[in-house]
């Protein structure tokens, strides 16, 4: 199963690569096909303004695994450092930041977003750093609780009693026994952050029309669900196809990491 | 001395773990500490491996003091003294190899040469039989009894003065715990490191440990000559232990009487007024609720117990 995944996820990457090269310009118009059926000149169809849907489905998928991987990335970078050092040195900063989590979590995501698009404009960039800071309460507190259980373990106290140093104890014992977890949340992670990317375009909020995304056709698909239904069918079916490759692939990549798991 | 502990206490919040507690070890000596769970053993071992900080008293490891040292002055004494643990399970780290494992106190003191390091590791694997192939293994692949020889060989490697052994073998089942106990004996003749065995089983110190130290609520009762010990316990807690422990001959069993303690062990946070052991000793009476005895040696034999029932010309009998 999580070679599915990985093949699913590489086909996605690839889509995302090559696809654009394939299919042309997604927001070219052919007038005399609007709302079309998928054919030969369109497999995917067309929408209501007679853009090739395949076109838009490639393009979106650039977007929608930027926003996906990127903000997921970007939670990662900030979130696991703080994780760490709150829950390996705990004292005076772990409280500190488990009140500012508190508070970011209380924090309606929407507001957020609707802030940032203000201060930046509705982007791309927007995007992934309305999503990576929604995503960064999650990854401190999975950090922070797994170093907490780990710290205690005898061979930490062993490494200590061997002579490391924090930093040695740090990267090479609390770390790579707090991975697991860490990987699974970045795997249920992209794909809410690809369904998010789609919730902040339907809004408005995201990235802004011409640019495709999945999210956008999702939007437009839903005037025409009952004359068009494949414009719904095929983002959906993508959003849906990766979400179960990046689990996938975690649930391997979790696999490949924990030594624990082969013989 | 190579340890030397002097009036230690170590308080987790309200617990007294440890309440002044003093003992000394001996080049070469292995002494064994014993007694109950939360008797406050653990923590004394902890303590001399300042991994974790002592509330009061002094710790002096190869006469030097090391009980405010801090972590970065702590780390070059780290090569005399090294800690088994209990759990087999959890002192090893998942993520490395066993060579790794018994490697990283060798690079943690930067001996660094790949052949040099590679040489030792697989040395220091012979001598405590596990075989060559174990080197590339992962520490889930091994089984309790290989993993505390993995655990003794990275104890071992950089041959320091004073090993800690806490609780080795009782995570172990019976059988391995015997060919682990003539390990780590024969190691100690072999290396001739000092060893402070951490034990709630005293049959497992009889034949290793040259002393004994009993433990009580975060004090020690009685301590002396493992023999004598054996031969002639002094403290009422003492006897109790010893004579709740098994004799291989059902003649000899069958006619000894044994103490049953009664009640728990009181509450560390809160222990008991004047003798601790008071609340459950058959012999208590008034003065032992309200003074503490002290560890006295009243005939000068290396042997103090602390009950005020031991004078020079009598010794209390528990059994009695």
């Amino acid at each position: 199963m999580p070679m599915a995944g990985l093949v699913l996820v590489v086909a996605f990457v690839l889509l995302a690569l090559l696809g654009p090269l394939v299919t042309g310009d997604p927001a070219a118009q052919d007038y005399l096909a609007t709302l079309a059926p998928p054919s030969g000149a369109h497999p995917m169809g067309t929408d209501d303004l007679g853009r090739d849907a395949f076109a838009r489905i490639a393009h979106g998928a650039q977007v929608s695994l930027q926003a996906g991987v990127l903000s997921t990335l970007l939670a990662m970078v900030v979130g696991i450092p703080i994780g760490l050092v709150a829950g390996f040195y705990r004292r005076w900063l772990d409280p500190i930041v488990m009140r500012l989590v508190d508070v970011t979590l209380a924090f309606p995501f929407l507001v957020f977003a609707v802030g940032l698009a203000a201060i930046i404009g509705p982007s791309l960039k927007g995007v992934v750093l309305a999503l990576g800071f929604s995503q960064l309460p999650a990854i401190i507190r999975i950090t922070r609780g797994e170093v907490l259980a780990v710290r205690e373990m005898d061979y930490v106290a062993a490494a200590i009693a061997d002579g490391a140093g924090d930093g040695h104890i740090i990267f090479r014992y609390v770390l790579p026994n707090c991975a697991s977890p860490l990987i699974v949340q970045a795997t249920v992670a992209i794909p809410a952050a690809i369904i998010g990317e789609a919730t902040l375009s339907f809004l408005g909020l995201g990235v802004q029309p011409p640019t495709p995304s999945w999210g956008v056709m999702l939007t437009t698909a839903q005037q025409y669900l009952s004359d068009a239904p494949w414009l719904a069918i095929w983002p959906g079916l993508m959003i849906a196809l990766a979400t179960l490759g990046f689990n996938l692939l975690g649930d391997g990549l979790r696999d490949v990491l924990d030594p624990r798991s082969h013989r | 001395m190579i340890l030397r502990i002097d009036n230690l206490v170590k308080h987790y919040g309200p617990v007294r773990a440890v309440d002044g507690l003093s003992l000394e070890i001996g080049e070469g000596e292995v002494l064994g500490l014993v007694g109950e769970s939360g008797s406050g053993k653990s923590t004394v071992g902890k303590c001399v491996l300042r991994l974790t900080e002592p509330t009061a008293g002094t710790i002096e490891l190869g006469g030097r003091d090391i009980t405010h040292l801090s972590r970065r002055a702590m780390r070059p004494l780290r090569r005399d003294v090294h800690m088994v643990f209990q759990d087999p399970f959890s002192s090893l780290n998942p993520r490395f190899t066993i060579e790794r494992i018994v490697a990283e106190p060798l690079l943690r003191h930067k001996v660094t040469d790949r052949r040099e390091v590679a040489g030792r590791v697989a040395a220091m694997l012979e001598k405590v039989g596990l075989r060559q192939e174990m080197r590339k293994r992962f520490p889930h692949e091994l089984s309790g009894g290989q993993r505390q020889r993995v655990g003794l060989a990275r104890a071992l490697i950089l041959e320091p003065k004073l090993v800690v052994a806490d609780e080795p073998v009782s995570a172990l089942d019976v059988s391995v715990q015997a060919s682990v106990l003539n390990l780590i004996t024969d190691l100690q003749r072999d290396m001739g490191f000092s060893c402070l065995f951490i034990t709630h089983d005293l049959s497992v110190v009889e034949f290793l440990a040259d002393r004994i130290a009993v433990m009580y609520l975060g004090k020690i009762v009685e301590s002396g000559p493992t023999a004598e010990i054996f031969a002639g316990p002094r403290h009422p807690y003492t006897q109790a232990l010893l004579s709740a422990a098994p004799v291989a001959d059902p003649a000899r069993q069958r006619e000894r009487r044994r103490i049953v303690l009664g009640g728990d062990v009181p509450s560390p946070m809160d222990p008991p007024s004047g003798c601790r052991f008071h609340t459950r000793c058959p012999l208590a009476y008034d003065e032992c609720r309200t003074s503490e005895p002290l560890l006295n040696d009243p005939r000068g034999s290396g042997h103090p117990a602390a009950c005020h029932l031991v004078t020079a010309d009598r010794v209390p009998d528990a059994a009695k």
